[in-house]
């Protein structure tokens, strides 16, 4: 019994493409695993939210686009200087925009959320563990930042409720606190 | 008759062919594509695992259905027939890699289009549709060997296809709230980053 149940032949399925499932789910987990991410790409979907229409929508439209443009920089070897003073004074500049119910012309705040997110995309769109799938890491990376403007979005509409704008306002002070202390660990 | 311990004098030979069938080697199954259950089911397979491959028929299907029903009805036909001709015609070279450079330009020209709600016309709308499946098509069907085996892979990619077109662009095309349009546009920005980013994963692999 114990020679044919050592040597039965299993199907030989040689090409799974493991890192296939695991780029997408490393693309997914990436955003969420930095706090700093976190706190920009809710605070865009607060200011949106705070902005009303049509910035709520064109801010989540504009950042992904520019986010992967720095992304693809920091992939073809473009130095960038600056980045995690760059990522740290998103969260404050988005944090206290959103205190001071800071509203800009329209251009003026997608270009200052387009600027902040070149910074974004070159840090964390080139982290590719090896042997998984680009493409599929790409998109992962690329839904889960869109998922993190939603849920911002979501949290902005507390501004329709009884206190909901001094509460909006209270949450970028604590984006702007938390981007405080990474540019603080940025420049220590 | 029996032997010295009871045993039948052909049992030597039964343990041998028994030991002969159970270490004989089955089918090496070496693509995961390989559902079992034959080369339709196949097709349909590669084509639901294959991004490069979903994405633009998505993004095209998107942008179809923010043109309304009358794009929409003929992207349904011509894509699928465009990629099923475009499969048969591929079986005859020999097996061809696509580009991540092709695959980045789709998704960006198709995510970019969606995102800006561009107001494409019918004829732009339907020659995306041809040359996007003349040229998918082509590549699938440059690697599947045998004729009439692809024959039944493309079958499933083009009921696939089929598929996908109809349930992207429907749902699209009822829509009516400002916002669900919106996030229709959200949803090609995000195919059009996802290709800024494989462009910068094939220059940089390349």
């Amino acid at each position: 019994m114990l020679g044919p149940a050592v040597l039965w032949a299993y199907p030989a399925l040689a090409h799974v493409q493991q890192g296939e499932a695991a780029g997408f789910v490393t693309g997914l987990l990436h955003p969420v695993s930095g706090l700093d991410h976190v706190l920009a790409m809710v605070a865009v979907g607060l200011w949106g939210a705070q902005l009303g229409s049509p910035a709520i929508w064109l801010l989540p439209v504009c950042f992904p686009i520019v986010m992967a443009f720095g992304g693809m920089l920091g992939l073809m070897g473009v130095h960038l200087p600056g980045i995690e003073i760059g990522i740290a004074a998103s969260g404050i500049l988005l944090g206290a925009a959103v205190m001071v119910e800071f509203r800009p012309p329209l251009a003026v705040a997608a270009a200052l959320v387009a600027f902040f997110a070149i910074f974004h995309g070159h840090a964390h769109g080139t982290e590719l563990p090896p042997g998984q799938s680009a493409l599929l890491y790409s998109m992962g990376f690329v839904l889960a930042t869109g998922c993190l403007h939603a849920a911002g979005i979501g949290i902005g509409e507390v501004r329709r409720g009884p206190g909901g704008r001094s509460l909006l306002r209270a949450a970028g002070a604590v984006v702007a606190v938390g981007g405080t202390i990474f540019l603080w660990r940025a420049l220590s | 008759m029996t032997g010295r311990c009871g045993r039948s004098p052909a049992f030597p030979g039964l343990v041998a062919a028994a030991l002969a069938t159970l270490t004989s080697p089955a089918t090496a199954r070496a693509h995961l594509n390989s559902t079992g259950m034959g080369p339709l089911y196949d097709g349909v397979l590669h084509f639901v695992l294959s991004p490069e491959d979903l994405l633009p028929v998505l993004g095209l299907a998107l942008l179809a259905g923010l043109r309304g029903g009358a794009q929409s009805r003929r992207v349904l036909f011509v894509l699928p027939v465009a990629w099923l001709l475009g499969g048969l015609a591929g079986t005859a070279a020999p097996a061809t890699g696509g580009s991540p450079f092709v695959s980045a330009a789709w998704f960006l020209l198709l995510g970019g289009l969606v995102a800006a709600d561009a107001r494409v016309p019918q004829g732009v709308t339907v020659g995306l549709a041809v040359v996007l499946g003349l040229s998918h098509g082509w590549l699938n069907g440059s690697g599947m060997g045998d004729f009439w085996p692809a024959v039944g892979a493309l079958a499933g990619l083009t009921a696939s296809v089929f598929i996908v077109v109809a349930l992207g662009s429907a749902p699209v095309v009822s829509l009516r709230a400002h916002w669900a349009r919106i996030a229709v546009r959200v949803a090609g920005s995000w195919v059009a980053a996802s290709g800024l980013l494989l462009l910068g994963w094939a220059a940089r692999l390349r």
